[in-house]
């Protein structure tokens, strides 16, 4: 099985690796949204005492002062040194690995419409091998464009305070747990579906509902009460934040909080992976 | 052992019968043809055969493994051409028959020997390091002939292996594919609506109307068995009523005239011709112009269904799914 998985997989990756056009193409709409929302709404600048002020201010007052704001800068962002861009930058770099996955659906439609698909049924390879070639693939796709965000950000002035190579690991590992649990639902849906048309517009329905209610553009304290129960669910919301500080947080990353994150994300993912292969088995063997 | 063994097998789709209890054998080492209009149920029988879809009821058994109970081994036997074409555009030729050979989990270096075996045969040259998207239609399909055969398969399934190729790539997929039939020993099982070709290239041809098979030998005894042969005079009247006349030749079974133009269906047009010549010449109808068509499968499945194997529908649906494999090779 492990043959087949990686011949497939050889194909997959083939493929991504052929067509950087649509590997930059993907990358748009993050990259729009990163500059968007981190140049243009200077959050954290709301937060920064006016020069004038400044020199008017006498030195003790101007101690209080600063603390104060580093303290809300703090209680929204995680820490006082994080500008808006960088924050919005590491949510972008976990979003696309949100419309990555969920597109990956896309090239399930897609080869079931060749006919490809038929090729792989009539062959004496286990199913399952072709669901699991298609999560993967739909992950390294994933982390590849998200590794890419992140450059593309740092390009753009993303302040990089990383909390060293093993927080990083941590948090690609988040975004790899995402990927995989989100991929494989969607791939499960549309095996069942006839018509890729179904597809894009389930793949819109979640793509922006899940970005918006995530702690990918604003920081958890200031999201309403009404909604943080559902950024507290929202998958995305988990993986962004084991990325974020450990890219940005420096010293401040907190191991204790990132292991619960991926702790909830492992059980998440592994509840996905569970019942989409039960359901795409299902379909390629039993269905029609 | 019979290459292909069918009883009674049945395949419903909501209220659509689409295969209709049919039963029926291949013998191993045979080219044999199911052949049928659109929606006949052709691809259906091919799905059931190639494990791809589940029966509603009957027994299918390939190679003597039953298509439901041993679905690992009828895989392991077969090899598909599926009607759409499925190579990989993305992929070089090479790729997509190393991909292929991986599926049925070859070592590499046997996957290397086969490869240049069916290389040979299907003359790709060095497009085979290209990528598929800049083939042809025909080079595709050789492709794909080349990628089903690699693992050596017992059974050759080939779902209308020509749809929407030009008549000279038509011809030459099939040398093709009886070159490779021939010097790989496969049971060739392939479908098609162009009866010209099964004519010209199956030992036995299966005729599937609506799901069921009408008639099933080889096509010289199907047509010896179901078609007329057909004769054609251009004459000049002269004002004598050629029906009355013709009327009762023995072995004349219809007469049409259109002006000058007279159509003839006969059993044994050799006998019925000189007859009718003579009968014409001496009441002074002057015949210009003669021809005798022997049958052909068109005609068989005509007098086995009472429809053309092209009516309107039918032809409609051919042209949106050629349009859509044009479409697909340009894109
Ligand atoms: N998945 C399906 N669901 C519902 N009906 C189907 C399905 N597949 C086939 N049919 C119906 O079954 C009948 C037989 O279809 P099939 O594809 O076997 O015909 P065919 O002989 O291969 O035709 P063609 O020459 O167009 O390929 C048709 O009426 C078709 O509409
Ligand atoms: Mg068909």
């Amino acid at each position: 099985m492990i043959g087949e998985v990686s011949a497939l997989m050889g194909r997959e990756l083939r493929k991504l690796v052929r067509s950087p056009a649509l590997l930059l193409m993907t990358m748009i709409q993050p990259v729009l949204w990163m500059g968007l929302y981190g140049k243009a709404f200077n959050l954290t600048g709301m937060f920064s005492i006016p020069e004038d002020l400044l020199s008017r201010l006498p030195p003790d007052s101007l101690r209080v002062v600063s603390s104060a704001f580093n303290a809300a800068l703090t209680r929204f962002f995680g820490s006082p040194e994080v500008d808006y861009f960088s924050y919005v930058a590491t949510g972008m770099a976990g979003v696309i690995v949100l419309f990555v996955s969920v597109f990956s659906g896309m090239s399930v439609a897609w080869d079931r419409r060749l006919g490809f698909i038929n090729k792989l049924l009539a062959a004496p390879i286990s199913r399952f091998s072709i669901v699991l070639s298609k999560v993967l693939a739909s992950a390294v796709r994933a982390m590849v464009q998200s590794g890419l965000v992140v450059l593309t950000a740092i390009a753009l002035g993303l302040r990089l305070d990383t909390a060293g190579p093993v927080a990083v690991l941590l948090g690609f590992t988040a975004l790899a747990l995402l990927s995989i649990a989100l991929s494989s639902l969607i791939i499960a849906i549309t095996l069942r579906l006839k018509n890729w048309e179904y597809h894009v517009a389930l793949a819109n329905l979640l793509n922006l509902p899940l970005m918006f209610t995530s702690s990918a553009l604003y920081p958890r304290a200031i999201i309403p009460d009404w909604m943080r129960p559902i950024t507290d669910i929202n998958p995305l919301t988990h993986a962004i934040e084991v990325l974020r500080s450990s890219l940005l947080y420096g010293q401040s990353f907190d191991l204790m909080a990132s292991l619960n994150h991926l702790a909830y994300l492992a059980a998440f993912s592994a509840l996905c992976v569970v019942v989409g292969s039960y359901f795409a088995y299902g379909t390629l063997n039993a269905e029609r | 052992m019979k290459a292909v063994e069918c009883s009674s097998l049945k395949k419903v789709y909501g209220n659509v019968v689409a295969v209709d209890g049919i039963s029926f054998d291949v013998e191993e080492g045979e080219v044999f043809g199911l052949l049928g209009p659109n929606g006949a149920g052709k691809t259906t029988v091919i799905n059931v055969l190639t494990t791809l879809i589940r029966p509603t009821s009957g027994v299918a058994r390939v190679c003597g493994y039953d298509v439901l109970t041993q679905q690992g081994s009828v895989r392991r036997v077969i090899g598909l051409v599926p009607q759409d074409l499925t190579v990989d555009d993305e992929l070089t030729g090479m790729e997509n028959l190393r991909l292929q050979a991986a599926l049925y989990h070859m070592p590499k270096d046997l996957a290397r020997k086969r490869i240049e075996e069916v290389l040979e045969q299907i003359d790709l040259n060095e497009a085979i390091h290209r990528k598929v998207s800049t083939y042809s239609g025909g080079m595709r399909k050789r492709l794909e002939l080349a990628g089903a055969l690699i693992h050596r398969p017992k059974v050759l399934f080939l779902d209308e292996p020509t749809l929407g190729l030009d008549v000279q790539t038509r011809t030459s997929i099939w040398t093709y594919v009886k070159r490779l039939a021939r010097e790989e020993g496969v049971t060739v099982f392939m479908t098609t609506h162009y009866m010209d070709e099964a004519d010209a290239n199956c030992d036995r041809v299966a005729i599937i109307d609506r799901g069921q098979i009408k008639a099933i030998d080889s096509p010289r005894a199907l047509k010896s068995r179901f078609g007329y042969d057909a004769i054609e005079l251009e004459v000049v009247q002269n004002g004598i009523d050629l029906k009355e006349l013709l009327s009762n030749v023995s072995g004349l079974k219809g007469i049409e005239s259109y002006n000058s133009r007279v159509l003839i269906k006969a059993e044994g047009g050799e006998e019925v011709l000189p007859e009718v010549l003579g009968r014409l010449i001496s009441s002074g109808v002057t015949v210009n112009r003669v021809e005798m068509r022997k049958p052909t499968l068109d005609e068989v499945f005509m007098s086995l269904t009472g429809r053309r194997i092209r009516d309107e529908h039918s032809s409609k649906e051919e042209v949106l799914k050629q349009r859509f494999n044009i479409r697909r090779l340009r894109a």
